[in-house]
């Protein structure tokens, strides 16, 4: 009996994913949980294990294809199985109103690979072809919970329902939430912006102009935009025109946290963990978050949404593929040794594209370590839709004034870009200053 | 409100229609000095005497034809079948005199009879003491067929029946005689011949039954509930003319049907149901109608684990509609 290879829901609110590659070729064999295909949903890279242990019968969506959820994507059987008929991806065309389109339009022939194809939908009862009919209802964006993942009556009426909540708050970058960091709503929900809302049309258009204007020269290349690139860009466009950044700069002397560091770092590694640097950052942090609830909250409409979890995105270079912003959830309730094994866990996660899309969502606040390759101090642009992100520089030897005295401290300059929408100058600093003085004071 | 047991009610039943009209009489075996094997009858012969509570021979056919007869000339009787499975003696009676007099008199006579009988299985009876025999009659026109699952519904629906102008076919659920207990007003009230009812209201499915199955499947909604699944139940009460309108707009809400009934499945009374669903909600449904039923076996067997292997109970009806919910 051959067994379908479905693509998973990534995680929450992730309804499609790229197949990157495919880690077996056709009529290999392949052992059940063994690592069967390399895919990419928003910023995320994942392997997927194999359903089961057998031939890979047929691969029936190729490499680089965008395609939603609950897709097939092969058949795994014995050598020599017929897979089951209607599924030999024929009919599977995309179709032209299933084409996701990103907000950023780039007229780049290359880069428009994101068809969605049409997914079976499996058997459709009288009355779900009936109501889908009246409340026009494309059947093939409602998620099936019955057998077989059969979409029941119940299921397009809450889909009826849904749409019915969510369309009149379109305005969907002023929507503060938990959903996918770095992945703008336009670009899950594409069906919201198709027509109906000329507001967000008009807004596309000024980009679309400006890179079409881009004259290329010979010689010239064209790097292809990868999906991360797409989203890292459409995240900071959208940044930058939603909140009015202000970055204030603090200095801080590393010396007690400097000698804490050496105090502790080989006992740390006897428990297997790799204190860092970082780790001070994101506890100082942390802390100071629960005193400033302000900083640890979001905009929006009804008013400011003082978020009660203190969850720490930590920025993590995936050099030029891109960045990824990893979050350490309740990030004030851990030990120092607890939060050390936590973010060295998580950032080696992440050069391993081995993050899962639940583990990069849900912050309430960032943290950019842009020292690391020398910076002093910089501008960091806000993780939407969180009030601020803090940007710790490189950590150098300076000479320094202490009580009249000429002395020799690390240092580092500590730059924080804040909303000014949510936080005026003089919380910001006193927030910042708190930063400053827990790390001063490391005890 | 006292509370009675089904038997009680329909003896109630009985004993005030008999007071209130002295056209109404009992005709049955042993329902008279007996009192009935099922002492549905119990008292009666006492409070009205022989002329009106008769102890009949043992034979059907003539219990149904002195109904007739008395029906014809203005009385209201009760025939007593002692066990439905006894029925068919008298089913040239039913059929082709009873059902047929106002049709073929040009609407001159009518027959106003009852005939009482206790249906179904699960009480040890073997095959000829445990039949379902309503299907047989939901075929005829000319008949109405009731059967109660309830003391309240049996109190008022008997009433109704002896009232009725028409012959009626009155089935009790024999085991539920004594098993199923419900408050009685000890006042005069019908029910009325014809609606159904929603027992149970729910959404994710509609459970169709009657009698002795009806019992089961609230319970077995009570434990869907559990699970999770909202189940509507609806109790037929009139199977023969069966309310059309209440079945359709239930099918409606909940997109799913479970038609169980005790009787084999076969031609069984469920097969109308599934098939008014079909013809007139299909654009309603959700999922295939579903019926449980009896096997298609020729008798519900002596053998106790046998007689449970036939008998359609909470647990199948449950697993059934749980099955079906999750279409």
């Amino acid at each position: 009996m051959a067994v379908e290879i479905i693509m998973p829901r990534l995680g929450e609110s992730v309804v499609e994913g790229t197949l990157v590659r495919w880690l077996v070729k056709e009529g290999d064999h392949v052992e059940e949980f063994d690592s069967l295909m390399e895919v990419e949903s928003a910023k995320v890279n994942t392997e997927l294990p194999s359903p089961a242990t057998g031939t890979l019968l047929k691969i029936l969506v190729e490499e680089g294809t965008t395609v939603q959820a609950g897709k097939t994507l092969g058949w795994i059987g014995d050598p020599g199985e017929k897979i089951p008929k209607g599924s030999s991806g024929k009919g599977h065309e995309p179709s032209v109103d299933q084409v996701h389109e990103s907000p950023i339009k780039i007229d780049l022939e290359t880069t428009e690979n994101t068809a969605v194809q049409q997914k079976d939908l499996g058997f459709i009862s009288p009355v779900v072809a009936k109501l889908a009919r009246e409340h026009h209802v494309d059947l093939s964006l409602v998620k099936g919970t019955g057998n077989n993942n059969r979409i029941t009556k119940n299921d397009v009426l809450e889909f009826v329902n849904q749409k019915g909540k969510t369309e009149p708050e379109l305005a969907a970058w002023e929507t503060p939430g938990e959903g996918d960091l770095f992945r703008p709503t336009e670009l899950q929900f594409p069906e919201r912006f198709k027509s109906d809302y000329p507001d967000i049309q008009r807004k596309k258009e000024p980009e679309t102009h400006i890179n079409k204007t881009v004259q290329s020269e010979r010689g010239d290349q064209i790097l292809p935009l990868s999906k991360m690139r797409k989203a890292i860009a459409a995240h900071m466009v959208l940044s930058k025109q939603t909140s009015p950044h202000v970055t204030s700069v603090m200095e801080a002397d590393m010396k007690s946290v400097s000698d804490h560091l050496s105090k502790n770092k080989e006992l740390f590694a006897r428990q297997g963990v790799r204190l860092t640097y970082t780790t001070y950052f994101v506890a100082a942090t942390a802390s100071a978050l629960r005193e400033f609830p302000l900083v640890n909250s979001s905009w929006t409409d009804e008013g400011l949404l003082l978020k009660s979890m203190v969850n720490i995105g930590l920025a993590t270079s995936l050099e030029e593929e891109g960045l990824i912003v990893p979050v350490i959830k309740a990030a004030d309730s851990y030990s120092l040794s607890g939060l050390a094994g936590i973010i060295g866990d998580l950032v080696s996660k992440a050069r391993n594209h081995q993050l899962k899309p639940d583990d990069v969502q849900g912050g309430t606040f960032s943290i950019t370590n842009h020292g690391t390759a020398g910076s002093l101090f910089a501008t960091p642009v806000i993780n939407q839709p969180q009030a601020g992100i803090l940007g710790i520089g490189m950590i150098k030897k300076r000479v320094v004034v202490i009580e009249d005295a000429i002395a020799i401290r690390p240092m580092v300059y500590l730059s924080f870009a804040f909303d000014h929408r949510i936080l005026d100058g003089s919380t910001a600093d006193n927030f910042l200053a708190n930063v400053v003085q827990k790390l001063e004071n490391w005890q | 409100m006292p509370e009675k047991i089904m038997v009680e009610a329909i003896r109630d039943a009985m004993d005030e229609e008999m007071a209130r009209d002295e056209n109404v009489f009992i005709v049955g075996e042993d329902v008279g000095q007996r009192g009935g094997v099922f002492r549905a009858t119990v008292g009666l012969f006492d409070k009205y005497g022989p002329d009106r509570v008769i102890d009949s021979p043992l034979a059907e056919l003539s219990i149904v034809g002195v109904g007739i007869g008395a029906a014809l000339y203005g009385m209201k009787p009760i025939c007593e079948i002692q066990f439905a499975d006894f029925i068919y003696p008298a089913f040239n009676q039913i059929v082709s005199e009873a059902a047929k007099m106002l049709y073929r008199s040009g609407g001159a006579w009518n027959v106003p009879m009852v005939i009482r009988a206790p249906y179904g299985g699960g009480i040890g009876g073997g095959l000829y003491h445990s039949q379902s025999v309503e299907a047989f009659f939901t075929h005829v026109p000319g008949l109405k067929v009731v059967i109660p699952s309830n003391p309240y519904d049996a109190k008022g629906l008997l009433k109704s029946a002896v009232r009725d102008p028409n012959p009626v076919i009155f089935l009790e659920p024999k085991k539920g005689y004594r098993l199923i207990k419900g408050e009685v007003p000890d006042e005069d009230y019908v029910v009325p011949i014809g609606p159904a009812k929603v027992t149970k209201p729910g959404n994710d499915l509609t459970i169709f039954a009657y009698g002795m199955m009806h019992y089961y499947a609230i319970q077995a909604a009570d434990q869907l509930e559990k699970e999770g699944v909202s189940a509507e139940v609806v109790d037929l009460r009139t199977l023969y003319p069966v309310d059309q309108q209440t079945i359709l707009s239930s099918v409606k809400k909940t997109g799913k049907a479970l038609i169980v009934h005790e009787d084999n499945l076969t031609g069984g009374y469920g097969a109308e149901i599934a098939a008014i669903i079909a013809e007139q909600a299909f654009t309603d449904l959700d999922a295939p109608v579903r019926r449980l039923a009896g096997p298609d076996v020729p008798a519900v067997p002596f053998s106790h684990p046998m007689q449970e292997w036939f008998m359609v109970n909470t647990e199948k009806i449950f697993k059934s509609a749980l099955d079906l919910a999750r279409y």
